[in-house]
């Protein structure tokens, strides 16, 4: 198989979306802004105002807080950035995407199908991977600015709202399409065909757990 | 005497170090995974790492911009002294910790567990942490940082002695794919396993064999050593590889601790350091030279001291 690359608008039409592949390799052009679970509270929970023009400005959000620092100056500098797992971010993500109609969200380690076909597909929304999940270096180098960093005073540097324009940001993977396919589960079903034999000489511990299950084709998130 | 003028300087110089520059022999062992991975997906995922350690260095930007949680061992010969004494030098590595989150910059990830009060430098309650070790003779001190991710990859179980080999495969196997699904561990990791002590010597145990011994070290018990290469086989014989998609490469190395422990009981931990296994070393002397290195050399014959009284020569003769 072939890996395809593909540049993509963080302000992307239906059929570019709609063109996405499980594994294909995608760099974003545009604006991105970074939203976890302090500005989903914030936004949804205590009924905030979002400060920006979604989904005109971006239809990208990004779990992410970045290596950064805001200057006394009150300008940015900005080193490396990475994604956070967006499994945690389940409970918001619904309301969210409906909200603010992002089409891409970028994060570590997917969701699970069931969530791409119950409130991603029918929004028009697939998941981005990060890559590795550690090349911070290489997608800060495509931070070509800081537009905008929203409520740091409320939510410190962390959590807060950053908006960022993205040239040739990469590489990040689809990871679901408008099928509600996963890429994730894809690979442990065919990882687990291979598990049975790893384990050979092994045996479970004499004392066990409570709610251990011993299925190792079960999913960890979702 | 050591100047704690240069305790500091050192600590921020190797903030820097650490959160930027990949250690040499974990860049060896992961380039010798990519050499032998083939599934399209996690090659891809390797290849685009060895890019990512090159951007981080030729830009002097952080290599994740999850830069972890910073912290501190310190080692001192056992004639060491330093100015001000220890609430100094922890005075200075707090200092360092803090400046360096803004210079490098860092992410300032350390908050309050309920209340996520955020001091954006990376310091507060126990943060970062500071531990200690002894060696029998010298007048250095060694500085150590780590900045290890924080979240997934680490698992604690009591185990018993009727478990056997065969219990500790099981609970090794179960971490790797438990963590390792979907990447969370962000591997291929070097993963260290500790084995007895009490519940919470055995995570100290395992957490330093992860990130204060280097790829390609081996436990000086030869049987012991012997496991580390099965069990670095056996986790790269998964069928997993980095984010978890099917590949070969789990396991850049697997190193092995072990203490004393109950009569009844066979404690065991594991821990994944990540594909960023940030660690920088220096070891400063009373003259003022400061000699930088990657390998923490924590283990040493001293640590793993099994008699009542330290007797190099006996220790050498078994």
């Amino acid at each position: 198989m072939k890996i395809r690359e593909v540049i993509l608008s963080t302000t992307p039409t239906a059929e570019a979306v709609a063109d996405l592949r499980l594994g294909d390799i995608v760099y974003l052009d545009g604006l991105i802004y970074t939203a976890r679970e302090g500005v989903y509270m914030r936004a949804l929970e205590q009924k905030a105002n979002i400060p920006m023009e979604l989904p005109s400005q971006s239809a990208a959000n990004f779990h992410c807080s970045p290596a950064a620092v805001i200057r006394e100056d009150g300008s940015f500098d900005l080193g490396a950035v990475t994604a956070t797992a967006s499994f945690r971010f389940a409970k918001w993500l619904p309301e969210w995407i409906a909200k603010t109609g992002a089409r891409l969200i970028i994060g570590k380690g997917g969701m699970s199908s069931k969530d791409y076909k119950e409130y991603f597909v029918p929004n028009g929304a697939v998941y981005l991977s990060t890559v590795g999940y550690g090349t911070g270096a290489l997608l800060g180098r495509g931070v070509e600015t800081v537009e905008a960093v929203h409520w740091h005073e409320e939510l410190g540097i962390a959590q807060a709202m950053w908006v960022i324009r993205a040239r040739r940001m990469g590489p990040f993977i689809v990871a679901s399409n408008l099928d509600g396919e996963c890429l994730f589960e894809r690979e442990n079903a065919k990882i687990a065909e291979n598990l049975d034999r790893v384990y050979e000489g092994t045996k479970p511990a004499v004392l066990k757990r409570y709610g251990e299950t011993d299925d190792r084709s079960d999913e960890v998130i979702g | 005497m050591i100047p704690i003028s240069l305790i500091e300087s050192t600590a921020q110089t190797l903030m820097d170090k650490a959160a930027i520059e990949i250690p040499q022999d974990y860049l060896d062992g992961l380039k010798a995974a990519a050499a032998t991975e083939d599934g399209d997906l996690s090659s891809f995922v390797l290849k685009a790492m060895l890019d990512n350690y090159e951007a981080a260095k030729e830009d002097r930007r952080a290599m994740c911009g999850d830069t972890g949680v910073p912290r501190w061992f310190v080692k001192l010969g056992n004639d060491a002294r330093i100015e001000g004494g220890f609430v100094a030098l922890e005075a200075a590595l707090r200092r360092a910790t803090a400046h360096a989150t803004a210079s490098v910059p860092l992410r300032p990830n350390r908050v309050h567990p309920l209340w996520r009060t955020d001091h954006n430098n990376n310091v507060g309650i126990g943060a970062p942490e500071i531990e200690y070790g002894f060696e029998p003779e010298g007048e250095w001190i060694d500085l150590i940082t780590v900045h290890k991710g924080g979240l997934f990859g680490t698992d604690y179980r009591m185990l018993f002695p009727s478990d056997g080999i065969e219990g500790i495969k099981r609970f090794y196997l179960d971490s790797l794919v438990a963590f390792g699904k979907r990447g969370l561990a962000c591997q291929p990791a070097i993963i260290g396993i500790g084995l007895g002590g009490s519940k919470d010597t055995c995570m100290v145990l395992g957490k330093r064999a992860s990130i204060l011994r280097t790829v390609g070290s081996r436990n000086a018990d030869p049987k012991i050593a012997a496991m580390e290469d099965e069990f670095k086989e056996l986790g790269n014989s998964i069928g997993m590889g980095a984010m978890g998609f099917v590949g070969k490469n789990m396991v850049i190395d697997c190193n092995i601790e072990v203490g004393y422990c109950h009569t009844g009981g066979m404690q065991m931990s594991v821990h994944a350091f990540c594909l960023s296994s940030r660690r920088a070393v220096a070891r400063l002397f009373p003259d003022g030279r400061v000699e930088h290195r990657t390998d923490p050399d924590w283990f040493t014959p001293y640590q793993r001291r099994e008699t009542v009284e330290w007797d190099p020569v006996q220790e050498a003769a078994e």
